[in-house]
């Protein structure tokens, strides 16, 4: 996984907010440029990688990056405000300063299954780290199979980028499965759970790749799920979420069992992860 | 492994000064045992005849006094609530500064750390041990932590063979005691009549070619071997050393969580004293005018509310988690980690644990009739 500078405990880079998009009540999008034109141009990041954004005076938060990796103007990250920092990074605007420092961690294995149908099953704001695999993929589209893309949410409302999962539904071996746990009059996908969903899906569970990324117990019922499809243990990779805080191994505060979420991962596969997927305490 | 024929020299007891003073002439400012709110801290040394003599410690479970040795001896102390941890990793320190202008333009900068020349007196081989797992924490390749290494690189590090282990202590067991083995500039045995000392880094052995000392002879070398196997057997405490790895992640529903959890405060002393733990906060500390801000790193623990929190919930909610996540990663995934455990016998989370928990207790009976002792 490429990262454009070695990994630092900081200080972050400054950066200026470029764009401000509301996705749904207290979900947002800040595109963000750093200052340094030379720094700018010469930022990577693998998706499933995540930056440490920093609001003034109160902190920093881990945050995925959901832009495209070839997209060069702008680093795009997806928050949902639920915190002391995302709250304050929520009231940003264009021109608003903030400071940050990545890429880190592992992303998606993206070199390793080219080839394959490639299998997203996301969950709730889980659709953020995956929607740089997408735009990865559909930019490469010759050398992967056929791309699944099931995102499940709580709420008919909470689900966000509607308007591209409707535009990546009418793509040639692009399929697009989604659920919510609770409708609205007008929804027009399913009323249920995501593994609801597995036996619509077309792909090649042999020769497929997934990458999951959402609530711990979301992960583990769809891991079986795929598990039981007949897909190849090696082949089921996920994201996890923890409290990070250095970003760099060190803290402490992301380990679960031996790994350190941030160095380590945050993308995992299912071998690495099983054995404490969804268990409470760690 | 110390003391070596050939290479340990003989300071009489009389000539500790010497040794002070010689580390004093070489910039270094020196750190010896002082008592500070009735325990044993490392604390500036004012002249070089001021290391003082005659302390000793009682520890227990939830106790620890500071008594006087009848024999007046220099190092009869065990050891104090901290190690050396906070001269290498400190308990607080600002990692980068931001300012932010009238316009709202944030400006970053670093801090860089001024170390201060330190040599630490009395240091023992449950410190080292635990210093060399904080290196490779804060060292490893291509993660190297700068204020860590700045603070490291400036320490002198004179250690001591443990002559009187308190009750507290199972440093043999882990196999990180009572003598030093390595990880030491100088290394001092004291025997009734002076010290065997021996160097184990080039900063060591030019101070210690400086002392000009005497070749120590046969019978005080078989002394401090004699003495090191008494003071290992003199410890009542063991933790299994081979068996920790898989010992408890296998056993996470065990019932001895919830007794344990029962009887835990989650006050965080255990980790604040323990010479291994390494997990830090950073915090933005603004100044008054609001202009600029401090971004800081300080101690942590995985008993604090805050440590699991993730938006919207806590991934370890209560003391049982806790107390789980703490043990199980310093026994057993510690291994993973480090290649070892992240216990090296040190006692300290026994007499400083308010309930009187003993971590050897504890995991005795979690793994009762599994494990050897």
């Amino acid at each position: 996984m490429s990262a454009s500078r070695p990994l630092d405990a900081g200080p972050p880079l400054a950066a200026t907010v470029v764009a401000r998009v509301e996705e749904s009540p207290g979900v947002f999008t800040l595109r963000v440029r750093l200052d340094d034109p030379g720094a700018q141009a010469a930022y990577r990041f693998a998706p499933g990688q995540f930056n440490m954004l920093y609001l003034y005076g109160a902190g920093e938060v881990p945050i995925s990056i959901m832009s495209d990796p070839e997209e060069r103007d702008a680093i795009g990250h997806t928050i949902r405000a639920v915190g002391r920092v995302t709250q304050g990074l929520a009231a940003l605007g264009p021109g608003d300063a903030i400071g940050l420092r990545g890429p880190f961690g592992r992303g998606w294995p993206l070199r390793e299954v080219s080839g394959s149908d490639v299998v997203l099953v996301t969950g709730g704001l889980g659709c953020a780290p995956a929607v740089s695999v997408i735009h990865y993929v559909l930019r490469r589209r010759e050398r992967f199979g056929k791309l699944v893309i099931i995102q499940g949410v709580r709420h008919a409302d909470d689900l966000i980028w509607r308007e591209h999962y409707d535009r990546w539904a009418k793509l040639p071996a692009t399929q697009v499965l989604v659920a919510a746990d609770v409708a609205t009059p007008l929804w027009p996908w399913h009323v249920g759970r995501v593994t609801d969903l597995f036996g619509l899906a077309r792909f090649d569970p042999e020769g497929a790749v997934a990458m999951m990324c959402g609530p711990e117990g979301m992960m583990r019922t769809a891991g079986n799920g795929l598990l039981a499809l007949g897909l190849p243990e090696a082949r089921l990779y996920l994201s996890m979420e923890r409290n990070m805080q250095c970003a760099v191994g060190r803290c402490g505060h992301c380990q679960i069992g031996a790994a350190f979420v941030c160095h380590d991962g945050p993308v995992f596969s299912w071998g690495e992860m099983k054995t404490l997927l969804g268990r409470r305490g760690f | 492994m110390f003391p070596r024929t050939g290479r340990a020299g003989f300071l009489p007891l009389g000539e500790m000064p010497r040794l002070v003073g010689e580390l004093m002439r070489l910039g270094y400012e020196c750190l010896g045992p002082t008592v500070e709110n009735g325990a044993i801290a490392m604390r500036g040394l004012a002249t070089a005849d001021a290391l003082p003599r005659g302390l000793k410690t009682e520890q227990e479970k939830g106790t620890y006094r500071v008594t006087r040795d009848p024999a007046n001896r220099y190092f009869a102390w065990a050891n104090g609530p901290q190690g050396i941890r906070p001269h290498a990793f400190a308990s607080r320190e600002s990692l980068w500064r931001v300012a932010r202008d009238t316009g709202g333009a944030l400006s970053f900068e670093p801090v860089t750390v001024d170390a201060p020349k330190q040599a630490l007196i009395g240091v023992r081989a449950c410190d080292l041990a635990a210093l060399a797992i904080q290196d490779t924490h804060f060292l490893r390749g291509g993660r190297v932590d700068a204020h860590y290494a700045a603070r490291r690189a400036a320490l002198f590090l004179v250690a001591v063979q443990c002559a009187e282990p308190a009750a507290t202590c199972f440093c043999a067991s882990t196999g990180d005691g009572p003598t030093p083995v390595t990880g030491y500039d100088l290394a001092l045995a004291e025997l009734a009549e002076g010290f065997v000392v021996e160097a184990g880094s080039e900063k060591g052995q030019a101070v210690f070619d400086g002392l000009n000392l005497p070749p120590a002879s046969d019978a005080q070398l078989a002394s401090v071997r004699t003495q090191g196997e008494a003071a290992a057997a003199a410890q009542t405490r063991s933790l299994p050393a081979a068996a920790l790895h898989g010992a408890l992640m296998s056993r996470l529903d065990h019932p001895r969580w919830d007794d344990v959890a029962a009887r835990c405060l989650a006050c965080t002393n255990c980790t604040l004293v323990c010479p291994t733990c390494f997990c830090h906060a950073e915090v933005d500390e603004v100044a008054v005018d609001g202009d600029t801000t401090e971004h800081a790193r300080v101690w942590d623990s995985c008993f604090g509310e805050a440590h699991g929190h993730l938006h919207g919930f806590n991934v370890r909610p209560d003391v049982r988690t806790r107390y789980r996540q703490w043990l199980t990663h310093k026994l057993d995934t510690w291994h993973d980690q480090f290649g070892r455990s992240g216990c090296v016998g040190c006692g300290r989370c026994i007499a400083w644990c308010p309930a009187g928990i003993d971590l050897t207790e504890e995991f005795a009976a979690l793994t009762a009739g599994e494990v050897a002792a």
